[in-house]
């Protein structure tokens, strides 16, 4: 179903050039960002609380006095690096998974696609809070949770294009000739699924994101005073009147990282 | 009927995956789980150990973990939830309080979404390429990327502090439905107007829909008599795929507007660790997805009998 609306625009290599570049900026603003300005992003200062941008805070300080420069680069170091460890191992995990239930077939292939089908209609948001509240320590949690629920889509599209790919006729000529189950998953079936395995990683990592985000907004995912984008939402919410800049910092940030993951992963329709 | 069994087969696993997860989360809680819940029940003052042993003698705490599980799917599958840690109230009461809340949040989400999406994309689908398909695209791509949270965000901003218009939180009011209702519908009707657009241009590019105008249709009679039954297709499922989204921007966004549904006691349920709580809504939520796309592949069904073979 979800290839077959797909339409070739030829804006698309474009689109994902724009996408690109604005993952960048936000992963240059958070490594690069704080050697270029050096700061904490815990040094609080309650002096210069809400107070407007100078050379050493160069986004101004937050109701604690903070740096919002600082915590936002600290933010754009935490969720992606959750968010892009989970996916790999979701994607890896998918991906071995969905081989080899399409290479076995039968009870394997029937049993693991039931699980599958079965996580899909558990909303992703709440298998993260569940596992968050098992597994100790709220980073592990979301790596764990995260991983839980994104393995499926890559799951999904690993099974059928390799149940494809095996069925050809060109991998039964392979197999007739003598090679193995690795050659014939390295010629035949990675160049198949790779592009579809990176916009999946793009969309897998953007929905990452905006679990880690969402649940810190609603003060159940990360705990203050860790710098985290959907909990400096809501610590700032209430200052805007006096800070405009100091709440729009991490919306702006957060709606570029997500808006350049959408983008870099292509005009698919989910 | 052999979709409706797949259905069941998937309901089925949906329980028993949310009884394994809940029981996961009831022995894995730090800490013991009946001084946590008699401090639910009493109050962190007045617990002490009889208190907590009453708990664990009430509840079953001790005991191997076999058992306990397969009775706890027991229970499960006899949809017997038992009662609220917290409240002491019957759990399939207090979600039939909040079922309700949820679901009209939901229905008028759903419905705004429907209203301002597909009708766009079937306009832009109908001249690919044109001012209004490039608009779309943009705008569609623009909100896809904001999170449900997000939107309420800056719904509230704009239209409650800035502008004063709409109350920011609170229930009972129809105006109290626009700002929730909103936040939900704008995402939802990103994607649907590119689906319907999508299905539009495909179907308007078939030899069909060129042969219908050929043989003297005007363009109005094309569309309402060969389009939109054949678009309406891929809109459907999407449709029912979009409700795992629906639910966990439910989740999110009645937690941020104070709306007492299903998903604002959810969120409270896991936080208190209310365990036989966040089992019923879970539950609750996992089989209303299964359940909506029955009824959806059915219809689709009735719309395009080909599928159904």
């Amino acid at each position: 179903m979800t290839d077959a609306v797909m339409i070739p625009r030829p804006a698309g290599l474009a689109l994902r050039w724009t996408g690109a570049a604005l993952v960048a900026a936000a992963l240059v603003l958070a490594l690069i960002g704080p050697l270029a300005v050096p700061g904490d992003p815990f040094a609080q200062s309650l002096i210069k609380a809400l107070s407007g941008p100078e050379p050493a805070a160069p986004l101004g300080y937050d109701h604690l006095g903070r740096s919002i420069f600082h915590r936002l680069a600290a933010a754009l170091r935490l969720s992606p690096a959750i968010a892009m460890a989970a996916v790999l191992t979701a994607g890896l995990a998918g991906l071995g998974l969905g081989t080899w239930a399409a290479a076995r077939g039968g009870w394997t292939d029937r049993i693991l696609t039931i699980l599958a089908d079965a996580l899909l209609a558990l909303p992703g948001l709440l298998l993260v809070l569940i596992v968050l509240a098992i597994v100790p320590g709220t980073a592990l949690g979301f790596w764990a949770g995260l991983s839980l629920v994104l393995w499926v889509e890559f799951f999904r599209l690993t099974r059928a294009a390799t149940r494809a790919v095996l069925a050809s006729p060109a991998v039964q000529a392979t197999r007739l000739l003598g090679f193995g189950p690795v050659y014939v998953f390295r010629t035949h079936i990675w160049p198949e699924i790779a592009p579809m395995m990176l916009t999946a990683a793009a969309f897998g990592t953007a929905t990452a994101i905006m679990a880690i985000a969402a649940l810190g907004f609603v003060h159940v995912g990360m705990r203050a005073p860790t710098p985290e984008l959907g909990l400096m939402m809501v610590e700032l919410l209430p200052y805007w009147r006096e800070a405009p800049l100091a709440l729009l910092s991490p919306v702006i940030a957060t709606f570029a990282l997500l808006l350049g993951l959408t983008l870099l992963a292509g005009s698919r329709d989910t | 009927m052999n979709t409706l069994m797949t259905r069941g087969i998937q309901a089925l696993m949906v329980a028993v995956l949310i009884g394994a997860a809940t029981f996961a989360m009831m022995r894995a809680l730090p800490g013991d789980a009946a001084y946590r819940i008699a401090a639910g029940r009493y109050g962190y003052d007045n617990v002490d150990t009889a208190a907590a042993d009453a708990v664990r003698a009430e509840l079953g705490l001790d005991g191997p973990a076999l058992p306990a599980f397969l009775n706890w799917l027991g229970d499960l599958l006899r949809l017997d939830f038992g009662h609220s840690l917290v409240s002491g109230q019957p759990v399939i009461a207090e979600i039939g309080h909040q079922l309700g809340a949820s679901l009209s949040l939901a229905a008028v989400a759903v419905l705004l979404s429907l209203i301002m999406g597909p009708p766009l994309g079937i306009l832009a689908g109908l001249r690919p390429g044109g001012m209004l398909d490039r608009v779309l695209l943009v705008v569609s791509t623009g909100l896809k990327a904001v999170p449900q949270f997000l939107m309420a965000l800056i719904l509230i901003l704009i239209l409650s502090v800035q502008l004063r218009l709409l109350p920011a939180a609170g229930y009972g009011a129809a105006r109290h439905f626009i700002l929730p209702a909103l936040a939900l519908a704008l995402g939802l009707a990103a994607v649907n107007a590119r689906i319907a657009r999508d299905a539009m241009a495909r179907i308007g590019a078939m030899p069909f829909y060129s042969f219908a105008q050929w043989k003297g249709l005007s363009p109005r009679q094309t569309l309402l008599r060969h389009g939109l039954r054949n678009v309406s297709v891929p809109l459907l499922t999407y449709l029912g795929l979009q409700f795992v989204t629906l639910v966990e921007g439910v989740v999110v966004v009645e937690a941020i507007f104070g709306w007492p549904g299903i998903g604002h006691a959810l969120v409270h349920a896991i936080f208190s660790r209310d365990v036989p709580m966040v089992q019923g809504t879970a539950l609750c939520l996992g089989l209303g997805f299964v359940l909506i796309n029955a009824v959806i592949d059915l219809v689709t069904g009735r719309i395009d009998p080909r599928r159904a073979a």
